[in-house]
């Protein structure tokens, strides 16, 4: 059964039909723990259908698909994994500190845990404001503080920082390598390619394939390129041919 | 199931409720204004009143949960706030018996003060307890609510959920004895509303109306609404699913 040294996400062959889409064809990948890895690639690449898949609530998957030693999904997970989805996912009708409750009590997070991670997405002035008052980031942030309730060990964050101003993008991206110096393993994506250098590994998804799995320099080397965007599209290039 | 998740769950329904004052406002005013009304239209005609009172004090709040229900799941389920509980150590039952026991309790005061402005100011008289009819009116707002819990995976809009509607409470309105005597129905009729709640709910209401105390009969039809709700929110269950295409 699972041992401590399992890998944070262990991915082979893994696909997924979406409707009458193939969105996921056959990705293989490991996640050691710790590590920050981006995902990008553009809207419709399967970014969002993988995290779906490594959070369990993705029906129709194939292939291997496991999270600290444990299949996506399993019960043993629900307390050791964080997910952000695109759309912040939180009550509108409640204020931040309402929320923070509710999801905290779901989870048995530890007392204290609402103010941890109220002050960690730097929300404190607005935890009395009812969500749907708040503007598009700090309602990105709530969602964020959501996850991090009860510290899990993964983190699975779709697009946290899309709409955001460069310095609250900032400011989460402060948030993950926070995370990650704690020992939490980060997975996060997105479908702007210059926020490729805050990860130590970047996944290039394309069209429900990996396209490549390497750190920035190495892929920024081996595509004779000097920015993300490029390496993209040289790969992109080289496939076709 | 987890007490303490349960728990939280109908409290966390609840405090939704309260940041809504106006559907506060409209779940308390509609029915007491529409049992008023009724009161009122039937006033030249001596004695309709006490026949009709009772059933409607049921069917309002079924009504009324069935619709503010459906709306609340489906927004869970578009909001991504039920995709968010299903990666959380939450079980379906916490989470459907949390809305249960948070609209049933809304239900309890809806009925309260339903039943206060219908026997005190309307001068609603039946023949059976008044403590029944507001059990029975409670009962009937919980069916509305496991109605709503089990039906609502089936609409994938605000507006469908609201469809369903005409498409499942107004055939047992239809059906339920209300219009016509069940007895007297055609048989394939009979047949079927005698496998709709509602049915059970306007019986139990017309016997009070008429049998003092609380009949045999009477809780016969309050057990078979107690299984249709739970055998509603086990179906709703099942209804519920971790993975979603």
């Amino acid at each position: 059964m699972p041992s401590s040294d399992a890998a944070a996400i262990e991915v082979a062959d893994l696909r997924v039909v979406r409707g009458d889409v193939q969105a996921l064809r056959g990705l293989t990948f490991r996640v050691a723990r710790g590590q920050v890895v981006g995902v990008l690639g553009p809207s419709g690449s399967g970014k969002s259908t993988l995290m779906r898949a490594l959070v369990g609530v993705q029906d129709n998957v194939a292939g291997r698909c496991e999270v600290l030693g444990h299949p996506a999904g399993h019960p043993a997970l629900r307390r050791r994994l964080g997910y952000v989805t695109q759309v912040a996912a939180v009550y509108d009708d409640l204020t931040v500190r309402e929320n923070l409750r509710y999801f905290a009590a779901v989870i048995g997070a530890p007392r204290g845990d609402v103010e941890r991670v109220v002050d960690q997405v730097g929300l404190g002035g607005e935890v009395d404001r009812l969500a749907r008052s708040l503007s598009g980031g700090q309602h990105n942030r709530v969602s964020l503080a959501v996850a991090l309730l009860g510290t899990p060990e993964v983190l699975v964050l779709d697009e946290p920082t899309v709409g955001l101003d460069p310095v609250l993008r900032r400011g989460i991206w402060q948030v993950i390598h926070d995370l990650a110096a704690g020992g939490a393993t980060v997975l996060v994506s997105s479908h702007v390619m210059d926020e490729a250098r805050q990860c130590q590994r970047l996944l290039l998804l394309r069209e429900g394939r990996l396209l490549a799995d390497d750190t920035e320099a190495g892929l920024l080397a081996r595509t004779h390129t000097d920015d993300v965007g490029d390496a993209f599209l040289a790969l992109i290039d080289g496939a076709d041919t | 199931m987890n007490l303490a998740v349960l728990l939280a769950t109908s409290g966390r329904v609840l405090r939704q409720l309260r940041h809504d004052p106006r559907t506060v406002a409209l779940l308390l005013v509609v029915p007491v204004g529409l049992t008023g009304l009724l009161a009122w239209i039937l006033s030249g005609n001596p004695g309709a009143f006490d026949r009709w009172g009772a059933v409607l004090v049921g069917i309002f709040p079924l009504m009324v949960m069935f619709l503010v229900t459906s709306v609340a799941t489906l927004r869970e389920r578009t909001g991504g706030t039920l995709e968010r509980l299903m990666t959380m150590p939450l079980g379906k039952g916490d989470f459907l018996g949390g809305y249960a026991l948070a609209f049933g309790a809304a239900a309890t005061v809806q009925a309260l003060v339903v039943s206060v402005f219908t026997f005190g100011l309307f001068g609603l008289d039946v023949a059976g307890a008044r403590w029944a009819v507001l059990v029975v009116a409670v009962l009937d707002a919980v069916l509305g609510t496991a109605l709503g819990l089990s039906l609502s995976a089936f609409a994938r809009t605000e507006f469908q959920a609201v469809q369903f509607f005409p498409a499942v409470l107004l055939p047992q309105l239809l059906l339920c004895g209300l219009i016509a005597p069940r007895s007297t129905l055609p048989g394939p009729l009979e047949a079927v509303s005698a496998v709709l709640p509602l049915s059970y709910a306007v019986d139990a209401m017309q016997r009070l109306t008429v049998e003092p105390g609380v009949s045999a009969a009477v809780w016969r039809d309050l057990a078979v609404l107690v299984a249709f709700i739970v055998g509603l929110l086990a179906f709703g269950a099942t209804t519920l699913r971790r993975r979603t295409p």
